[in-house]
């Protein structure tokens, strides 16, 4: 519904996805001495970090992020992380791909959700990328990047009023409805049940221009208070003590969207059933989409924008894994419910020669060393073209 | 005071959208019929009385041609006239009018994109029957189209445009009760909190006009010429409809109130927010002072769950239905 929706969407799954690359990353590393070629060392991990930020704050990319536009889908958005993830000399495969942005849609779902006013989702926002200044606090040249995309996020959202901030937030949750995915961190922490639905607080402080609940004024025709009644409910509520900072440098205070993991605690999640509403989403897998060919055209604005780096010379391309064993991703990969499946589905690629080529030329651009698929017969398929990347 | 009763289950989850419940009585029938908007649908539940017998029905958003992206659509209500009924659902794209069980889409209207600036949200919201026969539906540039319904048939025809709010329109609601004379039909609100109060008829008229004060007005309800209307803070604030004086101020919820209800035969007042409360209110009038006053009756916790949508499903305030947010089903309480 609301048109500046994506960049925050963007920025917030982006950011989670580094907090988790990161953890998974020191989690993997050995020390520079003991390595062998094919083992993670911290060097490794800080040019992966870099390499990422550097291709999501990229300027070209930024410019098309911030034009007023509506949500695609998750399947867009999901090739667009793919890409993003694959922009250093680090790789995934499928599984570690799904579970990955499994946990950073639910993380943000979270965010969303517990946010206690809408604005705050601009807090939260705020939040992912000073703690992404702090991965790159050595390289003062993305750094000016993300500054740049901080400065813009204040332009473009400091003047919006609540009811847009609520619109956008009612966009969001419209796009994480029906996703009850199991994360284990959450579960620990007892935020999420386990039937994967969040757990709402009733207690702690109202939101930043909320009055605590309670109390009943009325008033006569002059406008003088005649009459003071309280009522109590089983909630327990407390003034906030400060609002937290909108600037480019402050104090958040919210603390939705600080970095939840660390090296002590991996990352899990358990593959929910427990939706009972699978029929959307199997809806969502089966029917053709009539809408393939715009987000195409969406994806390659974005993705036109977005700069992958190929692993030069004699490097190989470092696998990251994001379960403890490499047997438990290939169990993930078997044992992944369909409805939860990321699958592109099969769609006729555009007819439009014109825009085939343009499309086929800025693939092109993108593409990793790797074998492309046979050619079709039909021409460049957009589809399989991505498929093989 | 209140037990909670069977849920009806729904076919899909509900949305995150203001005033997501609407209830139609069928008293005649001994049916009663719920809709709540699951995004790009709708679900439509009829239930009989007697709790045997739940039939379904999904309406879909109607994407009027050229699709760039999947709409959803805002709201779902019935609005009731005098020879007809008629469910009205608005989206991103327009205004979907159908006979009342669902079966029969009688009238479209496309919104107008051009109307917009670009980039600014363009969709309809705000859903009401007034003056016993016309319909009136809010839009995101803060107009609001008054439909003309005959009595029976499709010949629907907009009959006036409404041009006193600039920000977007969030809900519209009639007199339910007995208005004091001159105090009012209808009642329109907006995203920045602004209140217009309207009386009904071939042109409409304004009555009168309540600031914002820097809160969303997102749900608002209309009865014996007080206006009670919700905010985004949480409060509930009471108003006299024909001067725009605030008689009553209630720090009612945590979080930004999602619905507000009224029963006409007794001033119960039902409010449901974000912070997973269902609060029962009672309205009255001192009859000496001319004073309104309000009190709470009943607070309702539903638990791990945002409230989008609360109704009364009879007169009296006897009973009454809540969804949530990412919810299946329709909880129902009663006493």
């Amino acid at each position: 519904m609301s048109a500046r929706t994506l960049p925050l969407l963007f920025l917030n799954l982006g950011g989670e996805m580094l907090y988790i690359l990161d953890q998974r990353l020191r989690a993997q590393s050995i020390p520079g001495e003991k390595a062998r070629k094919d083992e993670w060392t911290d060097v490794d991990r800080k040019r992966v970090m870099n390499d990422i930020i550097t291709t999501m704050f990229n300027k070209k990319f930024m410019e098309e992020l911030f034009k007023p536009q509506e949500l695609y889908s998750k399947k867009a958005l999901r090739t667009v992380y793919d890409r993003l993830a694959h922009a250093s000399i680090m790789r995934l495969n499928q599984a570690s791909m799904d579970k990955l942005y499994d946990l950073m849609t639910m993380a943000f779902k979270y965010q969303v959700l517990l946010c206690p006013r809408p604005k705050d989702i601009l807090l939260v926002t705020f939040n992912h990328l000073d703690a992404i200044k702090d991965f790159i606090s050595n390289s003062p040249g993305i750094l000016n990047q993300v500054d740049e995309t901080f400065r813009q996020l204040i332009e473009t959202y400091s003047c919006l009023s609540a009811g847009e901030f609520q619109l956008i937030r009612q966009t969001l949750l419209i796009f994480f409805q029906d996703m009850h995915i199991r994360v284990s961190i959450f579960l620990k922490d007892k935020v999420q049940n386990s039937n994967g639905r969040f757990v709402l607080p009733i207690s702690g402080p109202v939101p930043w221009g909320t009055e605590v609940p309670g109390l009943i004024r009325v008033f006569n025709h002059n406008g003088d208070e005649v009459k003071r009644t309280e009522f109590t409910t089983d909630g327990n509520y407390v003034t906030p003590q400060r609002e937290g900072s909108f600037d480019l440098y402050g104090d958040r205070v919210l603390k939705l969207g600080t970095n939840m993991y660390s090296v002590s605690r991996p990352v899990e999640t358990h593959m929910s059933g427990s939706s009972k509403n699978l029929a959307s989403h199997a809806k969502e897998n089966t029917v053709p989409n009539p809408l393939a060919k715009e987000e195409m055209n969406f994806l390659a604005r974005l993705l036109g924008g977005l700069e992958v780096k190929t692993p030069g010379g004699s490097e190989t391309g470092f696998r990251l894994n994001l379960f403890t064993t490499d047997e438990e991703e290939e169990h993930a990969a078997l044992t992944r419910p369909e409805e939860l499946s990321y699958k592109v589905i099969n769609i006729e690629a555009t007819q439009e020669p014109g825009r085939r080529a343009e499309l086929s030329r800025i693939l092109g651009e993108l593409e990793v060393a790797e074998p492309r698929p046979a050619s079709s017969g039909k021409g460049e398929d957009l589809l399989a073209l991505m498929d093989g990347l | 005071m209140y037990r909670k009763e069977k849920s009806i289950q729904l076919k899909s989850s509900s949305a995150a959208l203001y005033n997501n419940l609407s209830v139609l009585r069928l008293p005649g029938r001994q049916l009663a019929c719920f809709s709540a908007v699951h995004g790009p649908s709708v679900n439509v539940v009829s239930a009989a009385t007697d709790g045997l017998g739940i039939s379904h029905r999904q309406l879909q958003v109607k994407d009027g041609g050229m699709a760039v992206s999947t709409s959803v659509l805002t709201q779902a209500a019935w609005c009731v006239l005098p020879s007809r009924v008629l469910l009205v659902l608005t989206s991103q794209k327009g205004i979907q009018m159908y006979e009342s069980d669902g079966s029969i889409m009688v009238y479209w209207h496309a919104l107008d994109v051009t109307e917009h600036p670009p980039g600014q949200a363009v969709f309809a919201r705000g859903i009401a029957a007034a003056g016993g026969r016309f319909i009136c539906v809010g839009t995101s540039s803060g107009l609001v189209l008054v439909f003309d319904i005959p009595p029976k048939g499709t010949n629907i025809t907009v009959s006036e445009v409404l041009e006193q709010h600039r920000d977007a329109i969030t809900d519209i609601a009639a007199e339910l009760g007995q208005a004091p004379d001159g105090t009012g039909d209808l009642v329109t609100a907006d995203d920045a909190g602004a209140l217009c109060v309207w009386s009904a008829g071939e042109e409409f008229t304004l009555l009168s006009k309540i600031p914002a004060f820097g809160c969303t007005c997102s749900s608002v309800k209309l009865w014996n010429g007080v206006v009670a209307a919700g905010y985004g803070n949480g409060q509930i604030r009471l108003y006299e409809a024909a001067t725009g004086l605030l008689r009553a101020e209630v720090n009612a919820h945590a979080r930004w109130i999602y619905a507000l209800d009224l029963a006409p035969e007794t001033g119960k007042l039902l409010s449901g927010a974000e912070d997973s409360f269902v609060h029962i209110w009672k309205l009255s009038r001192k009859p000496d002072t001319d004073d309104v006053e309000i009190e709470h009756c009943h607070a309702e916790c539903v638990t791990d769950t945002q409230v989008c949508g609360a109704r009364f499903c009879d007169p009296e305030g006897n009973s009454f239905a809540v969804t949530g947010y990412d919810l299946s089903e329709i909880f129902r309480y009663g006493r």
